[in-house]
């Protein structure tokens, strides 16, 4: 049956890639204990991927609110509804365009930056090492980028969500020239701080979560050449912008 | 089995320290080693040699049990390697220091850090004492005073020193070498021979060596192995090899182009792909 059907090879390995992906997480998972030195390196990752992301992220952020103001008010002023900017632009940003755009950004900068880093650890014999001294890379090298990319990426979507209002009312009151007392009223009462924020938050710690995943797994999992590494890296971007995609449409459809 | 992968491994003077029999690796169709068998003596230096791509570093690998082989046995001190589960072979490896072909350093680390990697992951030494002994073993190797500097500051013969001492800080029972003199200048070649000596007297190990540098090899070790077509084309003290009458053994330690040993890999078609 297996040798007739030729495209059962091809849907199997994806299968089994995303099984020995998930065995991975269980390994690192079954390692997290309150240890010291787990929360140092941890605190360290979340400052070279978290905080080092953050300009990238601030400066989108400035620049996504600003265009989706300007849109908003072009489209709602064919129907006198201007005034209704923020409660636009704040839905869209919480629940969706924050978390997902947020996502993204830390795949192409945090993401890419683990996996070469690993691959590159791997190709010059690093991992080896510990293996060889009896340290276990996947709990000393893998966990510690993986918490700290679920810890970075729902504060770095606080930081792009904030940004997004601010220049959204930069351009709404000081470009376009409406009310800032309608558009911080019709924030605070449109907006929900339960269902549109705090789902928000919900998706970008999956999203997080999806992104360090496919990033520590592809570094540790790369061939030790520099192609390899290379390969790998692009498989990071690649397969964590549709991850995150598909998994937004999963989670807007039956939990948020 | 838990009990054998203890990390204590007892001295029995008698017994070799390591012994292999009839083992047999593959790499998917091509057999690298076809029952081989050999002992080491406990307390010595014994250097694997042979042409690139024979399987000496995969012999390492083996005892060290980063590969499992497809037949045959591997005792370590009476443990069989080749059965350990994962946590009895990080248990038994924590009696064994390796130094990689590269040195293969952590980058993002210090000298310091690294070679205080393993004491801070397998002891609970104060911080005092941990210094002291991490101070203690970069002087061993000749480079005190560079333990605040970062690995790609360091010259190819320093980080191997700096690898050397990392690997020994644990003051382990066997040590193995992978290509240790490969690409170093002849005084560094010489500063890490000595290492090499001092270290297995001074502390009582037993030393493998991976090694292509015959001249070296003569002044170093106790016994050698060489590896040729799968199998051990020859073995012997250094003496015994430069003496034999053995064609494989004189092609190898006298670098001729004629003899059993061949220079071109031995893949089908090689001969053909220049016709066509």
């Amino acid at each position: 049956m297996a040798n007739g059907n030729p495209t059962l090879p091809a849907l199997l390995g994806p299968v089994q890639s995303a099984g020995q992906c998930l065995l991975f997480l269980l390994r690192m998972l079954a390692g997290i204990r309150p240890r010291l030195d787990l929360i140092q390196s941890t605190l360290q990752q979340t400052y070279l991927i978290g905080a080092r992301s953050l300009v990238i992220i601030m400066i989108c952020g400035f620049f996504v609110g600003m265009v989706l103001s300007l849109q908003a008010i072009n489209a709602l002023e064919q129907f006198g509804a201007s005034d209704q900017v923020s409660l636009l632009v704040g839905k869209s940003l919480f629940r969706e365009l924050g978390p997902v755009l947020t996502a993204l950004l830390f795949a192409g900068r945090a993401g890419t930056s683990i996996t070469a880093e690993i691959g590159l650890m791997r190709a010059t014999s690093q991992i080896d090492a510990m293996q060889l001294m009896a340290i276990d890379p996947v709990q000393r090298v893998a966990l510690p980028r993986f918490l700290a990319g679920l810890i970075s990426v729902p504060l770095l979507t606080a930081m792009f969500n904030a940004l997004a209002i601010l220049g959204s009312v930069i351009f709404a009151v000081g470009v376009a020239g409406l009310d800032g007392g309608i558009f911080w009223t019709k924030l605070q009462t449109g907006v929900y701080f339960g269902k549109d924020f705090i789902g928000g938050v919900w998706k970008s710690l999956v999203f997080g979560g999806i992104v360090s995943l496919i990033a520590v797994y592809f570094g540790y999992t790369s061939k030790p050449t520099g192609a390899g590494v290379g390969t790998a890296t692009t498989n990071t971007v690649v397969l964590s912008s549709v991850l995150i995609l598909i998994f937004d449409f999963i989670l807007t459809s039956f939990f948020v | 089995m838990t009990e054998h992968a203890s990390n204590t491994i007892q001295a029995d003077h008698q017994a070799p320290i390591i012994s292999v029999k009839d083992l047999v690796f593959r790499r998917g169709r091509r057999t690298i080693l076809d029952g081989i068998s050999f002992d080491v003596r406990r307390g010595s230096i014994v250097a694997f040699m042979g042409p690139s791509g024979a399987g000496k570093t995969t012999v390492l690998q083996l005892i060290s049990g980063q590969l499992r082989p497809d037949e045959g046995s591997i005792q370590v001190n009476g443990q069989e390697v080749s059965r350990m589960s994962q946590g009895e072979l990080y248990r038994f490896r924590r009696n064994i220091g390796v130094l990689l072909q590269n040195g293969a350093l952590f980058t993002d680390l210090t000298v310091f850090e690294n070679i205080a990697t393993p004491l801070r992951e397998h002891t609970n030494l104060p911080e005092a004492l941990l210094r002291r002994l991490v101070m203690t073993k970069l002087n061993a190797v000749g480079l005190g005073g560079t333990e605040e500097l970062m690995p790609h500051e360091l010259s190819g013969g320093m980080a191997r020193r700096v690898a050397l001492a990392r690997a020994v800080v644990l003051d382990p029972a066997i040590m193995m070498y992978d290509e240790p003199m490969t690409g170093l200048d002849p005084i560094a070649v010489s500063t890490v021979r000595h290492l090499m000596r001092e270290t297995n007297d001074a502390l009582g190990m037993t030393s493998l060596v991976v090694t292509h540098n015959v001249v070296q090899m003569t002044k170093l070790v106790d016994y050698c192995y060489i590896i040729a077509g799968a199998k051990i084309a020859g073995q012997g003290t250094p003496a015994e090899l430069a003496a034999s009458n053995d064609t494989g053994v004189d092609q190898f330690i006298n670098g001729k182009v004629e003899g059993p040993i061949p220079f071109h890999y031995q893949g089908a078609g090689a001969a053909w792909s220049l016709l066509g």
